[in-house]
C-alpha cells in the first residue's frame, strides 16, 4: 500500500504536464483503491465513508457530495439504467483547474468515476467534455480503452458482479451547458436550457433517470477518499471543510498558476507566495475568489481562509477557486464590463430577466466606461441587481451569478463610477473600448 | 466546400447510427449528428441540416433550433482553420483586444469574418481554462498561450505551439 498522500489530486502531474499512462499510474498505486472496494467494500459502506469525510463539490457550489449521492434511489423499485455524469464543461471566467487534472492524470478521475459509479450503483457514466479540449478528451478516450483491456470497466469490474459503461461527450459549446441540468438537455440532444428543480437530477435526470453530475475535481478526490479514510481526507484541510484544494491565481501576478493546497489555506498564501505576488509596477486592488459569478474580495480579506464558510461570511463565494486578480491598472468598470458582456452573451435566453436584463446591464457599463454615463446609471444599476440578483426570478443561477462581480464593484469601487461619470471618460489608460465580449 | 450535398454519406451514416445504438430514441443524437456532418463538411448547410433531420426523424425546424443554439456548429461556411480566441476575464485583462487588432492587420479579418482564401475564420470563445498564460487563442485542434500580438504570425503559420 502506498503511503497516504499529502497532494492526492496532483501526485501524478509532472512538472513539464506529460500525462501519466496506465503503467506509471499503477505504479505510483494507481487502481489500488478500485482493487481494494469493489466488491470488497458494499456500496452502502462507500457511501457512509464518503459521507463522513465531509468532502464538498468542486464545481462551484461546494453542496456536500455524499448527502447529493444519498437522494440516488437505491432500492431498485424502478428498474433501469442510473447515471454518473462528470461535469468537464470548465467554462467559467478565470477557471483552469479541470483541464490540469484530465491533461496530466486522466487515470485518476477514471478511476474516481468508477468508484463513484459503483457506490451509486449507476452502470452508465459520461464525461461531458468541452470541444476545446483536444488533448484532455483524447487521453481520456485512451485512458478509457485501456481500462477495458485491464478489466477495470465494462462487464462484470474484476469479477465483481459490477458493470459499467463509460463515454465520453463531446460538447458543442456554451457555457450554459455546465449548469448541471442544462447539461442533461445536451446530453439528450436538445437545446441547453436548464430546467426546473424539484424534481432533482439524483431523482429524475438523464431520460428521466436517477443522475448524479459532480465536477472532474469533486470526482478525482473519491477513490482515494475510500483508499485511505475519511479521517485522512479531513486532516488534510486547515479549517472547517476537508481535504485539498486546487487554487488558481491569474491576472497581474508574476506566477500565474494553480496550486494542490490545504482547502483553508490563506488568500495571502496562495496570493504572495504561490503566485508571486503583484508584477512589478502594479498594486492589488481587489480579486474575485473563485472565477466570474463571485463577488469581489479587496486587500483586507487577503488574511482569510480560502474556505466555503469563510468566503461566504466575507460576502463572496469560493465558487471554483481560482482566483482572477484586478490590479490598480485595470478599469474596475471595464472589468465587469468584459464579465456582463460574457454572461449576456451566454445567457441561454429561457427567461427575460437574464436574456434582456444582462444586456440591458451590459449597456449601462458599457456607456459608463466610455464616459457617457449619467449619475442615474448607478440608480438603474442598483436596480438591476436587485432583480437580475435575486434568486428565484429566474430560472436557474447564470443571471444572480452574472450580478455578483457588479454589485460588489458598485460597494467596493464607487468611486471609480463616479470618476468615469464626472470626467466623462475612463480615467484608466486600459481603453474601453478592448474589452467587449462581443 | 460549398457544393450542396443533399444525401448523408455512407460514413456519416455509420458514424450516426454508431451514436443512436446508445441512446434511447434517434433524435436523441442530435448534436453529435450535426457534429459528424460538420466534421466531414466543414459547416451544417440548409441541405445537410434537412438530409440530417430526415435521417434523425424530426423536423428541420427543431433541428435547426439545436444547431443554432451551439457556437461550435457552424450553420455558416468557415475557413479551413477556425481561430478560437478568449476574451474572457483574465485574457481582457492581459490584452486580448491587441492580439485580436494583431489578427485583423495580419488577415484582414475581424470576429465573425473569414479570409478571402478560406484559410482562417475568427471567432471569440468562452474562457479556455488557460488563464495562467493569458492570452490565448486556439487555431485549429492547437492552443496558443502566452500571445505576443507583435509575434501573431507564428501561432497563424501552424508552427508548433509552445503548449
Ligand atoms: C451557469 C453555470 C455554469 C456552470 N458551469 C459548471 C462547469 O463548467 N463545471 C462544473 O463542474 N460545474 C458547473 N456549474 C455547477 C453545476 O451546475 C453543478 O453544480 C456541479 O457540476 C455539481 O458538481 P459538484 O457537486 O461536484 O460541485 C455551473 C453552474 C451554473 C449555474
Ligand atoms: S437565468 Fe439565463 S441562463 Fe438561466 S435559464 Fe434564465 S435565461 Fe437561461
Ligand atoms: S480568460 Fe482566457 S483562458 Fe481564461
Amino acid at each position: 500500500m502506498t503511503d497516504a498522500p499529502t497532494h492526492p489530486l496532483t501526485r501524478n502531474v509532472r512538472p513539464d504536464r506529460r500525462p501519466t499512462d496506465m503503467a506509471a499510474y499503477e505504479a505510483n498505486g494507481g487502481y489500488n483503491s478500485l482493487k481494494t472496494n469493489i466488491g470488497q467494500r458494499t456500496p452502502a459502506e462507500c457511501l457512509e465513508i464518503i459521507k463522513d469525510s465531509n468532502l464538498r463539490g468542486r464545481g462551484g457550489a461546494g453542496f456536500p457530495t455524499g448527502m447529493k449521492w444519498s437522494f440516488v434511489p437505491m432500492d431498485n423499485a424502478t428498474p433501469g439504467h442510473k447515471y454518473l455524469i462528470c461535469n468537464a464543461d470548465e467554462m467559467e471566467p478565470g477557471t483552469f483547474k479541470d483541464r490540469l487534472l484530465m491533461e496530466c492524470d486522466p487515470h485518476q478521475l477514471i478511476e474516481g468515476m468508477i468508484l463513484s459509479a459503483y457506490t451509486l450503483q449507476a452502470d452508465i457514466a459520461y464525461i461531458f467534455i468541452r470541444a476545446e479540449y483536444h488533448k484532455a478528451i483524447g487521453l481520456l478516450r485512451e485512458a478509457i480503452t485501456a481500462c477495458h483491456e485491464k478489466g477495470y470497466l465494462g462487464d462484470n469490474i474484476l469479477g465483481s458482479g459490477f458493470s459499467l459503461e463509460m463515454h465520453v461527450h463531446v460538447s458543442a459549446g456554451r457555457y450554459i451547458c455546465g449548469e448541471e441540468t442544462a447539461l442533461i438537455s445536451s446530453l439528450e440532444g436538445k437545446r441547453a436550457n436548464p430546467r426546473a428543480k424539484p424534481p432533482f437530477p439524483q431523482v429524475s435526470g438523464l431520460w428521466g433517470r436517477p443522475t448524479i453530475v459532480n465536477n472532474v475535481e469533486t470526482l478525482c478526490n473519491i477513490h482515494h477518499i475510500l483508499e485511505f479514510g475519511a479521517d485522512w481526507f479531513q486532516a488534510l484541510g486547515k479549517g472547517e471543510d476537508a481535504g485539498t484544494k486546487l487554487y488558481g491565481v491569474s491576472g497581474r501576478v508574476k506566477n500565474p498558476g494553480c496550486w494542490e493546497l490545504p482547502i483553508g489555506t490563506s488568500i495571502r498564501e496562495i496570493i504572495e507566495d504561490h503566485a508571486g505576488g503583484m508584477e512589478d509596477g502594479y498594486s492589488l486592488r481587489g480579486f474575485l475568489p473563485g472565477g466570474g459569478s463571485t463577488d469581489f474580495l479587496t486587500p483586507e480579506h487577503l488574511d482569510l481562509a480560502m474556505d466555503y464558510g469563510t468566503i461566504g461570511k466575507a460576502g463572496s463565494r469560493m465558487g471554483t477557486g481560482t482566483m482572477i486578480v484586478l490590479d490598480d491598472k485595470t478599469c474596475p468598470i471595464g472589468f465587469i464590463h468584459n464579465l456582463t458582456s460574457f454572461f449576456a452573451r451566454e445567457s441561454c435566453g429561457f427567461c427575460t430577466p437574464c436574456r434582456d436584463g444582462l444586456p440591458w446591464s451590459a449597456q449601462v457599463l458599457e456607456s459608463l466606461e466610455n464616459g457617457d454615463g449619467r449619475p442615474e446609471d448607478l440608480e438603474t444599476l442598483a436596480y438591476q441587481i436587485d432583480y437580475i440578483g435575486a434568486i428565484g426570478n429566474t430560472h436557474c443561477a447564470l443571471a444572480p451569478g452574472a450580478m455578483e462581480p457588479v454589485q460588489s464593484a458598485l460597494k467596493y469601487f464607487r468611486e471609480d463610477f463616479e470618476a468615469h461619470i464626472n470626467e466623462g471618460c475612463c480615467p484608466y489608460e486600459r481603453s474601453a473600448s478592448g474589452g467587449a465580449v462581443s | 466546400m460549398t457544393e450542396l450535398i443533399p444525401a448523408l454519406s455512407d460514413s456519416e451514416i455509420a458514424a450516426i447510427d454508431a451514436e443512436i445504438a446508445h441512446v434511447p430514441y434517434r433524435s436523441a443524437v442530435a448534436i453529435d449528428a450535426l457534429k459528424i456532418v460538420q466534421a466531414h463538411r466543414g459547416w451544417v448547410s440548409d441541405e445537410s441540416l434537412r438530409a440530417i433531420a430526415r435521417h434523425l426523424e424530426m423536423s428541420a425546424e427543431e433541428l435547426d433550433g439545436v444547431a443554432t443554439f451551439y457556437n461550435l456548429i457552424f450553420r455558416q461556411p468557415v475557413g479551413d482553420r477556425v481561430i478560437l480566441l478568449c476574451n474572457s476575464v483574465t485574457c481582457w485583462i492581459k490584452g486580448c483586444d491587441k492580439v485580436q487588432a494583431a489578427i485583423t492587420e495580419n488577415l484582414g479579418i475581424g470576429l465573425g469574418e473569414t479570409t478571402a482564401d478560406n484559410a482562417f475564420t475568427l471567432l471569440p470563445v468562452t474562457c479556455l481554462g488557460a488563464c495562467d498564460r493569458a492570452p490565448v487563442m486556439m487555431v485549429g485542434d492547437d492552443l496558443h498561450q502566452d500571445l505576443d500580438p507583435a509575434e501573431i504570425e507564428k501561432a497563424l503559420s501552424g508552427e508548433p505551439n509552445r503548449d
